[in-house]
């Protein structure tokens, strides 16, 4: 058989590599532009005084952030940190209930044999896919009748309802990953099931509940359509209600305010995101490795 | 220390028996296998021991006392995994402390026993290390501390060698036997190999698709197979097995293969015939035949097709019509393939198994007890 490569060819096929090279990095910095421009002209907003035509940014100031100890909405007395609070309180509030209710039930449904496990392995999908906006109304009225409405703990018990299927599923698999040999061996070395469960089973899927656990507490502290919904009182109102507010209570949008409030708003997460973002990583590896 | 009682002990996974009927006795101190091809309940059996699994039927009693509703941290049991099933997130200490952690005995007595176990194991040095950076021995030994530590009654060991390197394996598997011998400690071995159940154990129990074949010391298992099964699985290399019939040709009782006629010494022509059967299936180790360069009596002749040298000795496979044959010789004899020599089977121990598998031996042990 004749070779199938020669000096020249070898040249051509890695003329053509680079060429596939520098065509795919144009490709990805042409789509990612607007969003880094996006993102580049609200931090500039937010230190400018004004914007010439809109987006040119004039002069440089700070007088955009006295929204943190003013809240510059006509009739609203509740100060920013208040509302930073309420976020905190609604983030973590999903985050706890999300890992509380999905790890003891992913434990059941991945190592235990009941009547109705497959139903409710199918069920559980089927509510991830359902659109929360469709289920909206009905909320309404649940929540009204158990006196939940204007409160941040109706918001905390719907979110963390919706996230709940999805923690499940991630769990599920972390608990799959297990060899049923150490849970036996610690049986047999004098452990209750309870414990096993407490001792051993839960420190080995700690990456997965810190994974489940970083996607509830992003998804509590940008929760957006059940917070302007459900809640109306300005005592528990959360930064996402404050920004929706700005957005619709001046004639003329406060461009240079909206900045500055987006940015506290995306700060806290943003940190979190960059130290927790190994969690979110391990999701897709899996858990244990090695190990046994 | 302990005794075991097994008492028609079944176990079944909906519609698969993987355990029928499982009836055994292990006397206190003593050291058994459980020994058979994977599938063969012998697992099931040692986690129906430990209480992981609650057998479907019969009884487990440990020194007279039925344990069948016994909660495995209730046993007093030690149980090594084949898979160690080490703890990943704790150090080798933590591990091996984990039982007497449980069991809330006072810190120094914990501190005290572990590094007891682990200098009897020679893994003193490892104990501030995680599962993960462990050689798969190391591993082992890990897992052997942590069943030992606890001081338990009863030792189960689910194929702990078999992750193991050929030669590490022969190491361990001494150590093993050594430990047991000093801890006294009542031990029950499952493995697929048969090498490991007879070099370890004083009685092995042969069982297959759930069914206990045959229980003795290994000696009594190669020497006295019960029936087809033990014999073809015990012993390396295996026995060679033919189809024969039994006739009678001018008063001379003999067995007829396709290849060979083995005349039958009058010991035999009694067992043979209490069978009222006629054709059998004849078994002869491959080292219980000599070979000869001339005619002997009761010998045949075949013709030598391969040869495998096995260092110690040589195995020479020899072909008769359509049937192999293997013999093992010294590794003085000098054969080459081509050769055509006389095959000697002792007369002694050839064994014979009637239709349903059963020795002929077995057999007329079996209908001598019931003239009686």
């Amino acid at each position: 058989m004749p070779r199938r490569f020669t000096p020249g060819s070898l040249a051509k096929e890695r003329r053509k590599r680079t060429a596939l090279k520098v065509g795919m990095y144009l490709f990805l910095f042409l789509v990612t532009l607007p969003l880094a421009i996006g993102y580049l002209w609200l931090v500039v907003g937010a230190f400018s005084k004004t914007l010439m035509y809109g987006f040119v940014p004039q002069g440089f100031t700070l007088q955009n952030w006295d929204f943190l100890w003013n809240p510059r909405l006509p009739g609203l007395d509740v100060d920013i940190w208040h509302m930073f609070l309420n976020t905190l309180y609604l983030a973590l509030g999903v985050t706890i209930t999300v890992v509380a209710v999905s790890t003891p039930m992913a434990y059941a449904i991945s190592r235990m044999h009941f009547p109705g496990r497959t139903a409710i392995l199918a069920s559980t999908l089927i509510l991830h896919a359902f659109p929360p906006i469709t289920l909206l109304l009905a909320l309404y009225y649940i929540l009204h009748a158990l006196g939940l409405l204007d409160n941040l703990l109706g918001v905390i018990l719907v979110r963390a309802g919706l996230w709940v299927p999805f923690a499940v599923w991630v769990m599920k698999g972390f608990f799959d990953d297990i060899p049923w040999d150490i849970e036996m061996s610690a049986l047999v070395d004098g452990a209750t099931r309870l414990r096993t469960f407490w001792k051993i089973m839960l420190p080995l899927v700690r990456p997965g509940i810190g994974a489940i656990a970083v996607f509830a507490f992003i998804g509590g502290w940008t929760e957006f359509i059940f917070q302007i919904t459900f809640v109306h009182n300005p005592k528990s109102w959360t930064l996402c209600s404050y920004i929706y507010a700005i957005i619709g209570s001046y004639r003329l949008t406060n461009y240079g305010l909206l900045a500055a409030a987006s940015l506290f708003y995306m700060a806290p997460v943003l940190l979190f995101f960059i130290f927790t973002q190994r969690f979110l990583v391990r999701v897709t590896v899996g858990g244990m490795k090695g190990g046994s | 220390m302990a005794s075991i009682k097994l008492e028609g002990l079944t176990k079944r996974f909906g519609k698969v028996v993987a355990v029928n009927g499982l009836t055994l006795e292990v006397k206190d101190g003593e050291f058994i296998a459980l020994l058979g091809p994977s599938g063969c309940g012998k697992t099931t059996t040692l986690l129906m021991i430990a209480g992981i699994y609650r057998p479907s039927e019969g009884k487990i009693y440990f020194d007279e006392v039925m344990v069948n509703d016994v909660a495995p941290k209730d046993r007093y049991v030690g149980l090594v995994f084949q898979s160690y099933a080490l703890y990943p997130h704790m150090t080798v200490y933590q591990n091996i402390a984990f039982p007497l952690r449980l069991a809330k005995r006072p810190k120094e007595e914990i501190d005290r026993k572990v590094r007891e176990v682990a200098k009897l194991t020679r893994i003193e040095e490892l104990l501030g290390r995680r599962p993960g950076q462990l050689s798969g021995g190391q591993q082992q030994r890990v897992a052997l501390c942590r069943a030992l530590v606890k001081e338990p009654e009863i030792l189960l060991l689910d194929e702990p060698l078999s992750n193991l390197d050929a030669r590490l394996r022969i190491e361990t598997r001494a150590e093993i036997k050594r430990l047991q011998r000093e801890l006294g400690i009542t031990t029950i071995l499952v493995t697929h190999d048969q090498v490991e159940a007879m070099t370890m154990a004083d009685r092995v129990a042969v069982m297959h698709d759930g069914v206990l074949q045959q229980y003795g010391p290994p000696e009594e298992l190669y020497d006295r197979p019960r029936n087809l099964f033990v014999a073809s699985f015990i012993g390396d290399p295996p026995m060679n097995l033919a189809p024969v019939s039994y006739r009678i040709e001018d008063e001379r009782p003999q067995l007829v293969a396709d290849g060979f006629v083995l005349p039958v010494i009058a010991e035999w022509c009694q067992r043979l015939e209490r069978t009222g059967e006629r054709t059998f299936t004849l078994g002869i180790r491959p080292e219980d035949v000599q070979l000869s360069l001339e005619e002997r009596d009761g010998s045949f002749q075949g013709e030598v097709f391969l040869m495998e040298p096995l260092g110690g000795g040589t195995l020479v496979h020899f072909k008769f019509g359509k049937l192999t044959f293997r013999v093992l010789v010294s590794r003085e004899v000098r054969v080459e393939v081509g050769d055509r020599l006389w095959v000697v089977p002792n007369q002694e121990k050839i064994h014979l198994f009637t239709s349903d598998g059963l020795s002929v031996r077995e057999r007329s042990v079996i209908a001598t007890k019931r003239f009686k």
